[in-house]
């Protein structure tokens, strides 16, 4: 065993109803870069935290060079020999790149040895650095550069990556396989966190994959293929449920047209090209790892952000790309955007008073500027009966109900008006399995009265579940849509990892 | 056994009784770091805080005076509640103020032989509409360039300090004034008209506590109250709800522009009747701590301005009686925001002591 570096044994970590990490066990050979494949909330990022030290197993053992490895911090580890990179740069934009390595380092060194050093690693690993250049004016991958500067300096005999290439262009992901490549060369131990099927058979030598908090399988790339990564990093999904299309008028009556983007951000996805069209009563999903452009997609989609560079939505033959949110919803247009807390709900306020966020035509909430409570509070008691809300009363603060209640509540608020459109993102990320049932049922239900759906979600189940057509985002780019009924997991497991064959 | 200190923790939800707690909380610790101060300088503290608090508002008179220097705090917080439950820091009332009573006394000097009835609502007009001016300023830079608001509204505050300043030496001076840097008096129905014979309290203190009741209507019963209250509380629930949050912005400062410009006006024509420089021992900075103290709430800004109005009076006793400087005033005022700011933990987290193993 002496080419392992690291053992995880039967590690176990759940939180608050949900378990993270479920007995993982795998070995990580020396010298090799090592990918941990998996979907979001698989319990790639749990894991990676508590070799990291900024978490702590429940149970299970891990071992770095056949001893005992136990940190709880992240300083312990880099003097372990455990160093990150983390997926959003923890670095002071004010300061310049030499000052942010100082800041980075750990034990006293004296400044020509600092020189000395950083000039060794970038050459040695092909990491060009401006010291004197504040970090404001520097690229994403520039960024990143100095980050992975910042941990060699340590010398760190194992690095871990999170999702590495997400922030970078692709000449940036050359550059970065080229800086990997010479410290696996060197001895050095990469472990890459991705979802990207691509990337674990270009640069990876062993993979593990990750669902649902398990180990599926740990095995060389060499013999894989995107194909077979998508299968198990997805797993067999329901194939028996009967989606029925009976009720679908052959008449569209939402349509995206060619809707482009850009953000000049390296952390907001440009979208590219966008289209798409919604039949009445039709329920059209829109699956994709986090972070290709779904939330990007859902501001355009809601109106809360209008600066779109190109393209046209169409709503009932009226062109609605310029129109902000109130005036979507006077034409019967309801959102529900992911987050609950602070976006389509405020946490402070009580859940009468959450309902005046959302006002269409019909609701009789205000007559001259004054709010008409008792129709206020008459609507929020309608939501948590016949949504089943789980709360002392409709003047209990939001922030008071749970994740899955709340959400309940604030889907209910939507539905409840029984809009033309509804679209909405991630209906039960995060909730429990009772209210996740109850949330698909309605919008089914929803769906057969005539509403057209959007949904826009990671969890590919879900959308196999409640959807009658399925596209798939990546990259800010949105594939042709594919029948619910007859699509193959496959196909959309390699359209989700980018590849499209 | 316990440890010593006590470790914080994050409650899960605010709590409602510590918001009504906390002010009363700062308000303890005030005078009990006051005693201290005043025993440091030699004085017995029961006696001193006695010259300080009690003795002031022990005739009628000092009663009156209580509501005098209360009136324009009153006014002024009340105004910025608007801009601070939209998480707008508009630090530069005192601006706002006294271009309020530049543009009110500017009516009240153009027509300071005139005794009509329509001037004084005139000047209270004028009064607003100039403070609501000089709080656009921030607002229009706010939300079209960007800038700190905090910033810009407090470093208009010099300018406007120094456009009166300008004017009271200037073209504004009092042809008979000796060249004192003052202006003309206003007429007689250019003056505020006093409540009560021989006492100083005037119909500001009307205005104010309309005014006050207007707001709390605004802020409870309205959509557009409703809308301020989102937009602080989370921008992004604002968006979603499709609050045009720069007419949010614009309708904070215009309003609370007007509250200090009225309040302003009030001031040189209620107790002054005339414009020279020093019209406001800081009320419009004064006021952010009693709208912080009042916790935004307008039953508890009323309360809140007269504590703080008490602290002005303490002060001028406390020079008289004890030959301490007033500037002592200043210093509760301090302390009052200093301990309200370390309170409000309270609000969020709880103290917990943790059991030693």
């Amino acid at each position: 065993m002496s080419d392992t570096i690291l053992n995880i044994e039967n590690i176990t970590k759940s939180f608050p109803r949900v378990i993270a990490n479920k007995k993982v066990t795998f070995d990580i050979k020396k010298n090799a870069v090592h990918a941990i494949l998996g979907e979001n909330g698989a319990g790639k990022s749990t894991l990676v935290k508590i070799l990291y030290g900024l978490l702590e197993p429940d149970e299970g053992n891990i071992k770095l060079n056949n001893k005992d490895f136990k940190v709880n911090s992240p300083a312990e580890a880099r003097k372990q020999g455990i160093g990150m990179v983390f997926q959003h740069f923890s670095l002071f934009d004010s300061l310049s790149v030499k000052e942010n390595l100082i800041l980075g380092i750990d034990e006293k060194m004296s400044y020509s040895d600092l020189e000395d050093k950083l000039e060794n690693i970038s050459s040695r690993y092909n990491l060009p650095l401006d010291l004197d250049a504040p970090i404001t004016a520097l690229s994403a991958g520039e960024k990143q550069r100095v980050e992975i500067v910042r941990i060699l300096l340590q010398d760190p005999q194992i690095l871990i990556m999170d999702e590495p290439t997400s922030v970078l262009t692709p000449q940036e992901v050359e550059s970065l396989f080229v800086t990997l490549n010479a410290l696996v060369k060197e001895g050095r131990t990469i472990l890459y966190i991705t979802h990207k099927l691509e990337e674990v058979i270009s640069i990876c030598d062993t993979v593990t994959i990750m669902r649902s908090g398990e180990i599926i399988d740990t095995s060389s790339t060499s013999n894989q293929t995107a194909k077979t990564l998508a299968t198990k990093m997805l797993g067999q999904k329901l194939d028996d449920l009967k989606t029925n299309y009976g009720h679908i008028k052959d008449e569209v009556n939402f349509e995206v047209k060619n809707i482009s983007c850009d953000f000049n951000d390296p952390f907001l996805t440009d979208l590219k090209n966008i289209s798409f069209q919604v039949r009445v009563g039709e329920i059209y999903g829109i699956a994709g790892v986090a972070g290709n452009g779904q939330s990007e997609l859902m501001d355009i989609l809601t109106g809360e952000n209008i600066n779109i560079k190109s393209g046209s939505i169409t709503f009932d033959s009226k062109k609605i790309e310029k129109y902000g949110p109130q005036k979507r919803r006077d034409l019967s247009i309801s959102f529900v955007p992911e987050n609950r807390l602070g976006h389509s709900a405020v946490p402070e306020l009580s859940l009468s008073e959450n309902i005046l966020l959302s006002q269409f035509p019909k609701n009789n909430f205000i007559k001259n500027g004054i709010i008409l409570k008792n129709n206020v509070d008459d609507f929020a008691n309608n939501v948590i009966n016949e949504f089943k809300v789980i709360t002392p009363g409709n003047d209990a603060k939001a922030s008071s109900l749970s994740g899955g209640n709340l959400q309940k509540y604030v889907i209910g608020r939507e539905i409840s008006s029984k809009p033309n459109i509804l679209i909405i993102s991630h209906p039960t990320w995060g909730i429990d399995a009772g209210a996740e049932h109850s949330i698909r049922e309605s919008l089914i239900e929803l769906s057969q009265n005539g509403t057209s759906i959007i949904v826009i979600s990671q969890d590919l189940d879900e959308l196999i579940e409640i959807t009658h057509k399925i596209s798939v985002i990546y990259d800010g780019k949105l594939s042709k849509p594919f029948k619910t009924s007859e699509v193959e997991i496959e196909k959309l497991g390699l359209l989700m990892g980018g590849k499209n064959e | 056994m316990n440890s010593l200190f006590p470790s914080i923790v994050s409650r899960s939800q605010s709590s409602g009784l510590m918001n009504f707690f906390v002010p009363i909380i700062s308000i303890v610790l005030t005078l009990i770091t006051g005693s201290i101060i005043f025993i440091l300088l030699g004085f017995d503290p029961v006696y001193a805080l006695y010259t300080f608090f009690i003795s002031p508002i022990s005739s009628t008179y000092g009663i009156s005076e209580l509501f005098v220097k209360a009136t324009p705090l009153a006014l002024i917080a009340i105004g910025l509640s608007y801009c601070f439950k939209n998480n707008i820091y508009n630090i530069g009332a005192e601006g706002q103020l006294t271009m309020g009573a530049i543009f009110g006394g500017g009516i009240g000097i153009l027509f300071h032989d005139t005794n009509a009835f329509w001037l004084l609502p005139l000047m209270i007009f004028a009064g607003a509409i100039g403070g609501a001016l000089w709080g656009l300023i921030p607002a229009i830079l706010k939300t079209k360039f960007n800038t700190n608001e905090i910033l810009t509204s407090l470093m208009l505050v010099y300018v406007a300090l120094f456009i009166l300043d300008y004017l009271v030496v200037g073209p504004w001076k009092d042809p008979f004034g000796y060249s004192f840097p003052k202006s003309r008096p206003f007429s007689e129905s250019g003056r505020m008209p006093l409540l009560f014979d021989g006492l100083r309290v005037h119909f500001g203190l009307i205005i104010t506590l309309f005014l006050i009741f207007v707001s709390w209507f605004i802020f409870s019963k309205t959509i557009f109250g409703f809308q301020l209250k989102v937009s602080g509380y989370s921008p992004k629930a604002a968006r979603y709800a499709g609050f045009n949050q720069t007419t949010l912005v614009f309708f904070a400062f215009a309003i609370c522009g007007a509250f200090a410009g009225i309040a302003g006006l009030a001031e040189v024509s209620g107790p002054i009747g005339l414009l020279y420089r020093d019209i406001s021992p800081n009320y419009g900075f004064t006021a952010i701590i009693v709208a912080f103290l009042g916790r935004l709430h307008p039953i508890g800004i009323i309360f809140a301005s007269l504590v703080i109005a008490l602290t002005y009076l303490g002060a001028e006793d406390a020079q008289l009686f004890l030959q301490i400087p007033s500037a002592v005033g200043f210093i509760f005022q301090g302390l009052v925001l200093f301990y309200l700011l370390g309170a409000e933990l309270l609000i969020n987290y709880k103290l917990t002591y943790k059991k030693l193993l």
